[in-house]
């Protein structure tokens, strides 16, 4: 008696609970940020900060943001927890490493939906999302190729992790189809930032003998190093042509707007699913910069390429791709390799004269 | 140019912003004060130097706040540590924080824009010289500035009333007191002069290395120069020999992985840091004691009444 009247109490309340915090939700959804650099990065906390400010743009008076810049990984559960904590419907969580924490605190607050970016592991409340950077990568290999006089690319990695060992392989694969004897360098800042460091390592490329150099580290430095020797470049994750005018080709641009403006409009809908997204040219995610300082056969092939893989017709890793030894590599996807294939990849393509760091 | 020559250029440009903040360090540390500010400093020359170069379209007026951001710095550690007699190690890794934080603040409104290049200094004649021409006449001024100031530290410390004051102080705080030497006013100095030259050694990052301002673009490079005062075991020589070890290890590193010598870059990076170990080594064998540390280096002084 006594038991059924407490427990029927303590359902009450929670029923309470749940509606006054369901009409709060409705009257403002707060939407929190939690970003691994600074938001003056000019590369990836930047983007993730122009997505934020496209919901807030897009939702007005519905929606609240607030973002915590410069989280370092191993102690983010904290600032996560404090999202969460403070009345944050949805929580953007923006670096691979985010990931164990949001998981954590996804647990303890079943009501707040998490999104994290580029991880893999999902529950009910958090969903995972990415962008095809590699298709972008692929275009910027052939307009290399075409554009490089010495017949040698290269290209400044930050870290050789799968996602970085893709990319140079989409690169590579792209130049390879416009020119099959061209030759890549390519040199591990072991640093996703160091603008100097950056810069010495593109310096080091163009010294031996790379004309076009490719980046897959934050700062604009490398491009900025290419525009001082009069070779070319390309940006990362936003426009860099203001630093480099004449060196830019194009960039690679991480467009997140799209994306955070409808998973915001979901969980205001009500219809907010725990998902993997993995978006490409197609869905806008990865965006084109204007193709610049380059012929007009050039642009051309740029733009036919951009639209062959934005229709599907034309994916960078179809099949046969061939290792360094030259062996097959299993083709797991539909003619081509699989996402699994693709988010793990550990291994150079065939051409690639350097030894993949392990 | 050939790709010797261009290696060489980029280990100068490399070493310079290393050998500034090294010798302000080193003077510093020879008055007896440990500074463990150095980066925040860095950081602080960097984001108000290229704040003010963008503002005022000047570079010299950009170099000038760099040296005056990083001097008011030093400044505000000295207050701390002469004037509360607080610990150095605390306040200086505090300086650090601070640095990075109020560079950040200072920065954000100048984030995207660029400065076109310092011109090298031509000289007509002798720039053109092969091999040695580039290397030696046709670098930006702040390389020439470095090598001046080295001989010039040297020079102070070892040729002159103030420069032996100075040591002593740094030997031995309660003796030169007791001598009626100036140790606050002389620490004080030294502490403004280290702060300055981290500003300027911070200037020369976002002006001439990069030319663009981004939050901690300093990347460590403070710490390594405090490394490089303990490598050169406190000697200005030494400091330009281990600065331009650093700046060749960094630089040819990345060239060997673009030669493909098939070295793992990560060992590579790891270079200049096993150097430094490996001289600390060899010195403590040689002399069996951390050679050259000024006495009181580090010990808050307190004059008894």
């Amino acid at each position: 008696m006594f038991s059924r009247s407490l427990i029927g109490a303590l359902a009450g309340a929670t029923a309470l609970a749940l509606s006054a915090g369901g009409a709060a939700a409705q009257q403002k959804l707060k939407v929190g940020f939690i970003y691994v650099g600074p938001v003056g990065d000019y590369g990836w906390s930047h983007q993730h900060d122009v997505g934020r400010k496209a919901i807030e743009k897009a939702f007005g008076d519905k929606v609240e943001t607030t973002y915590v810049e410069s989280v370092p990984e191993a102690d983010s559960e904290r600032a996560i927890e404090q999202l969460a904590r403070t009345g944050h419907g949805l929580v953007f969580t923006t670096s691979f490493g985010f990931m164990e924490p949001t998981l954590k605190v996804a647990k303890k607050y079943p009501n707040v939906k998490f999104e994290h970016a580029t991880g893999f592991k999902r529950a009910p409340n958090v969903s995972t999302y990415a962008a095809k950077f590699h298709e972008g990568r692929y275009i910027i290999g052939q307009i290399a190729a075409k554009m490089s006089k010495s017949g040698t690319i290269g290209y400044v990695g930050a870290f050789p992790i799968p996602e970085v060992v893709a990319g140079i392989n989409s690169y590579f694969l792209g130049a390879q189809s416009v020119n099959p004897n061209i030759k890549i360098k390519v040199v591990w800042a072991n640093s996703w930032y160091d603008p100097a460091k950056e810069a010495d390592a593109a310096k080091a490329l163009l010294d031996q003998g790379v004309d076009v150099v490719a980046q897959h580290t934050d700062s604009p430095a490398p491009l900025q190093a290419a525009e001082a020797r009069g070779k070319f470049g390309f940006g990362q994750a936003s426009d860099m042509a203001q630093f480099a005018p004449k060196a830019q080709l194009t960039a690679i641009i991480d467009n997140w707007s799209d994306y955070y403006v409808a998973r915001t409009k979901a969980v205001l809908d009500g219809t907010w699913k725990s998902e993997d997204t993995w978006d490409g040219l197609a869905q806008h995610a990865v965006v084109m910069a204007p193709y610049k300082n380059m012929p007009d056969d050039v642009k051309k092939m740029a733009e036919e390429t951009e639209a062959a893989i934005k229709s599907g017709k034309l994916n960078p890793f179809k099949c046969p791709v061939l290792k360094q030894d030259g062996s097959q590599v299993e083709c797991k996807g539909n003619g081509a390799l699989s996402d699994e294939q693709v988010l793990g990849m550990n291994f150079y393509v065939k051409g690639i004269d350097d030894k993949l760091p392990q | 140019m050939t790709t010797f020559e261009a290696i060489l250029l980029t280990i100068v440009t490399a070493s310079t912003p290393l050998l500034i903040a090294a010798l302000g360090e080193l003077v510093t540390e020879r008055s007896g004060v440990l500074n463990l500010g150095v980066e925040g400093m860095m950081a602080m020359g960097a984001a108000c130097s290229f704040a003010a170069a963008v503002t005022f379209d000047s570079t010299l007026l950009g170099v000038g706040a760099g040296i005056l951001a990083g001097a008011l710095m030093s400044a505000l550690f000295a207050l701390v540590v002469l004037g509360f007699a607080a610990n150095q190690v605390g306040s200086g890794l505090a300086l650090t924080i601070l640095g990075l934080g109020l560079s950040g603040l200072i920065g954000a409104p100048f984030v995207g824009a660029r400065r076109d290049p310092v011109a090298p200094i031509s000289i007509p004649g002798l720039s053109d010289l092969p091999i040695v021409g580039r290397l030696f006449f046709g670098q930006d001024l702040f390389v020439y500035v470095s090598i001046a100031l080295t001989v010039a530290v040297a020079y102070y410390l070892t040729k002159t009333r103030s420069g032996l004051t100075l040591r002593s102080i740094g030997e031995n705080h309660a003796s030169a007191h007791a001598l009626g030497l100036p140790v606050w006013r002389m620490r004080f100095l030294a502490i403004l002069f280290g702060g300055a030259c981290s500003g300027l050694a911070g200037a020369y990052l976002s002006l001439v290395y990069t030319r663009f301002w981004s939050p901690n673009m300093t990347a460590g490079r403070g710490w390594i120069a405090l490394a490089l005062v303990v490598f050169a075991a406190w000697r200005p020589g030494w400091a330009l020999i281990g600065a331009y070890i650093f700046g060749a290890a960094t630089v040819l590193q990345l060239h060997a992985q673009a030669a493909q010598f098939g070295v793992p870059s990560q060992l590579l990076s790891a270079v200049p840091y096993l150097a430094t170990i490996l001289a600390l080594l060899l010195l403590s064998l040689r002399h069996g004691r951390a050679v050259g540390a000024p006495g009181s280096l580090g010990a808050p002084f307190v004059p008894d009444r």
